[in-house]
């Protein structure tokens, strides 16, 4: 009798076969769970991988969301947020209070850590009291008995009052009876329920706790293994006091040398095949119209789509460094390792990991600050990366340094350059830290060491390079195609000199750039570079009107004296960083003023700088 | 030994946590990741210059800001381990 009214919309044991086939429609189920439970991987196994991003009433942010069968039933499946706590207070925990109240499920699938149950379970405990009907299924049982964890599901479930189960997402132990359950399950849910208001259904704390301590006592046994494991032992060479930074360095710097080292091959190899299709199929195929428009679609819209394919490489292979880095629990001691120091800059450990990622290519490491959760930090963040000195500016640098400057005199103006790219950082850093003030508290879970399968590195990586090609493609077009029209308009002059759009732009920043020593042509090479920096060498070749490197070196030498360049060099270092990155940031922030601001920013700080170096250069008698 | 902030705990020494007095939302956090009352404590390591706490609360292993140590009332234990 209590049993249907309890369970109030469940069927009646007996003939959960009969249900499948009497279910028609759709059935929901949510999945919920803490942060480093492996969740994602769960859902990407239930769901084959195959999700795709929603919209759901009552919340603002995108799920992820798949739909798939279960027997003979559709099912759509909701990948929540990772979440510690339903009262919380984060964004995080707002959005999966508001999805339960907002939108009915059939089943919520509980996602939690066996060996740390001892504090996890107060998120079941918290879903038995919304009395949604829910199963709890207990991930990474494999490393349980590792760390002195035995577990007993029958009790756990008996105190929960719904069925619990052990197994591994990642390795798949039990996760077809896993999967047999939520079939079973969700054939006795024939209709979806709503959680009521979810601050309400709380009990109090000290009853609370009285009932975590009782299903803990019958259900979680732990003994002292876990104080000595492998994870303890390697803790205690990579957080040693003196060890653990230049091994932290040292992995740094290996991980940057795959990126560029891997990535570079790669991106030449598109750029070739990129090419040979220009010329082999869309010259020909567009040979019949006049030059003009011949120009817009190749240079302009196909030159787009190839700056779009140049980064994709590079991304693909830094998330497969950064899955490595994330999953096996080492980015969290990065921010133990860092963080004394960023602290004083209003940042913390892992904006320096991304930082320094920032020398590969700026854009994957602006999009791998979604690992942080505070907007504030992720917002900094973004403001400081834009100044480290990416591959594509080194290309620039080594030109004119090699250009310009003796052999002996060309590394030092380099490694220069690095120092400005650190100082700017950090100014920013410490300019904008009151603006963005960095209200989350540093307390970070340090999960034991873990390597992550081929599978899921080969998931992030394809992942977040679907994410950059969804929103840059048409951003970073339009500009190359505007960019191209300034350089070619009007069409009776040549293209980039002084007639044209570029060139009159050029003219009317003198007042701006010449007191930093910046000609007109330099001018209309800075906007070239504003698409991407290693266009600006292309785009002094055009405006040079010289197509070798030699040739050009020696045209630009003529012209301008080693003042000048280092004032051009110092500029392009610092002002916007490129399109892709600005595009990125505007993505990341969703914000097109912060896009702006970061834009408004650079070039400031670019325009002091330069102007300080150049005056000062010239007052001194250079 | 008396009434200690976390933060001042010597290191490799355990401790019970006697009260969290900081706002909710840090509350709340703490909480999830098994800070409550009557929970023992150990102080792995810190970082040096001031940088974050590395402690041990059941079998959760968690870093935090010396700052945010400061929030957390403990009573050392007599016996280290």
């Amino acid at each position: 009798m209590t049993n249907s009214v309890s369970c109030n919309k469940c069927n009646p044991d007996g003939s959960p076969l009969l249900d499948v086939v009497s279910t028609a429609g759709l059935k929901q189920i949510a999945v919920l769970g803490m942060p480093n439970t492996g969740k994602s991987t769960f859902f990407n196994r239930f769901t084959g991988a195959n999700a795709s991003i929603g919209n759901w009433p009552g919340i603002t942010v995108d799920l992820l969301v798949a739909k798939i069968k279960l027997g003979q039933q559709e099912t759509q499946v909701v990948d929540l947020p990772g979440i510690y706590d339903l009262r919380g207070f984060s964004e995080d925990e707002e959005v999966v209070r508001r999805f339960l109240e907002s939108n009915p499920v059939h089943l919520v699938i509980i996602i939690l850590n066996a060996t740390q149950l001892d504090r996890q379970i107060s998120l079941a405990l918290q879903v038995k009291h919304l009395n949604l009907p829910a199963l709890l299924l207990l991930n990474m049982a494999d490393e349980a008995p590792k760390f002195g964890v035995k577990i007993e599901p029958e009790q756990i479930s008996r105190h929960l009052g719904m069925p619990v189960l052990s197994m591994s997402a990642k390795y798949g132990q039990g996760y077809a009876q896993a999967r047999n359950l939520i079939a079973l399950e969700l054939s006795r849910q024939s209709e979806p329920i709503l959680a009521g208001k979810i601050d309400k259904n709380v009990v109090s704390e000290a009853e609370f706790a009285a009932e975590m301590g009782a299903l803990l006592q019958d259900g979680f046994l732990v003994s002292d293994a876990f104080k000595n494991t492998l994870t303890t032992k390697l803790d205690r060479v990579l957080l040693h006091p003196v060890f653990g930074l230049p091994i932290f360095f040292g992995l740094m710097y290996l991980m940057f040398q795959t990126v560029y080292t891997v990535g570079k091959p790669l991106q030449d190899w598109l750029n070739l095949l990129v090419e040979w299709f220009k010329t082999t199929a869309i010259e020909p195929l567009l040979s019949f119209l006049p030059k003009f428009p011949h120009d817009l679609l190749i240079d302009g819209v196909y030159g787009g789509m190839a700056t779009v394919a140049a980064f994709l490489p590079v991304i693909w292979i830094f998330f497969i460094c950064m899955a490595i880095v994330e999953d096996s629990g080492y980015l969290s001691r990065s921010a133990y390792l860092m963080d004394a120091f960023m602290e004083r800059l209003g940042l913390d450990g892992r904006s320096f990991v991304m930082s320094l990622m920032g020398f590969g290519c700026n854009v994957p490491a602006i999009m791998g600050l979604r690992v942080m959760r505070s907007p504030a930090l992720r917002l900094l963040s973004m403001l400081v990366i834009p100044f480290s000195l990416c591959s594509a500016r080194l290309n620039v640098f080594i030109f004119m340094t090699t250009a310009l400057f003796s052999a002996s005199v060309a590394p030092l103006v380099l490694f220069s350059l690095y120092l400005f790219s650190f100082a700017a950082a950090i100014l920013t850093a410490f300019i904008f830290k009151g603006k963005y003030p960095n209200q989350e508290p540093l307390i970070l879970e340090l999960p034991p060491y873990r390597f992550p399968t081929i599978k899921q590195m080969l998931l992030r990586a394809w992942g977040e390079t679907r994410h950059f090609l969804r929103f840059a493609w048409k951003f970073i077009i339009f500009g190359v195609v505007a960019i191209w029209l300034c350089n070619n308009f009007p069409t009776n002059v040549e293209p980039a000199s002084a007639g044209t759009i570029s060139g009159t732009i050029g003219q009317a920043l003198q007042p701006i750039l010449g007191p930093i020593g910046i000609n007109p042509k330099l001018s209309v090479a800075l906007i070239f570079g504003f698409i991407a920096k290693e266009i600006v060498l292309g785009g002094l070749a055009v405006i040079y009107a010289t197509k070798q490197d030699a040739g050009l070196a020696g045209a630009i030498a003529r012209e301008i004296d080693w003042v000048q360049a280092y004032s051009f060099m110092l500029f392009t270092l610092l002002y916007v960083p490129c399109l892709s990155t600005v595009a990125v940031i505007k993505a990341e922030s969703k914000s097109m003023k912060f896009a702006l601001l970061g834009v408004f920013w650079s070039l400031a700080l670019a325009w002091v700088a330069s102007f300080v170096f150049y005056q000062g250069a010239r007052a001194l008698g250079f | 030994m008396s009434l200690a902030e976390l933060s001042t705990l010597p290191l490799g020494t355990t401790a019970s946590i006697l009260g969290i007095t900081t706002e909710t939302v840090l509350e709340q956090r703490l909480q999830a990741l098994g800070f409550r009352v009557g929970k023992q404590i150990a102080v792995i390591r810190k970082a040096w210059l001031g940088g974050p706490l590395h402690v041990r609360i059941g079998t959760t292993e968690v870093i935090m800001r010396r700052c945010d140590a400061r929030s957390i009332q403990v009573q050392p234990d007599l016996i280290g381990v």
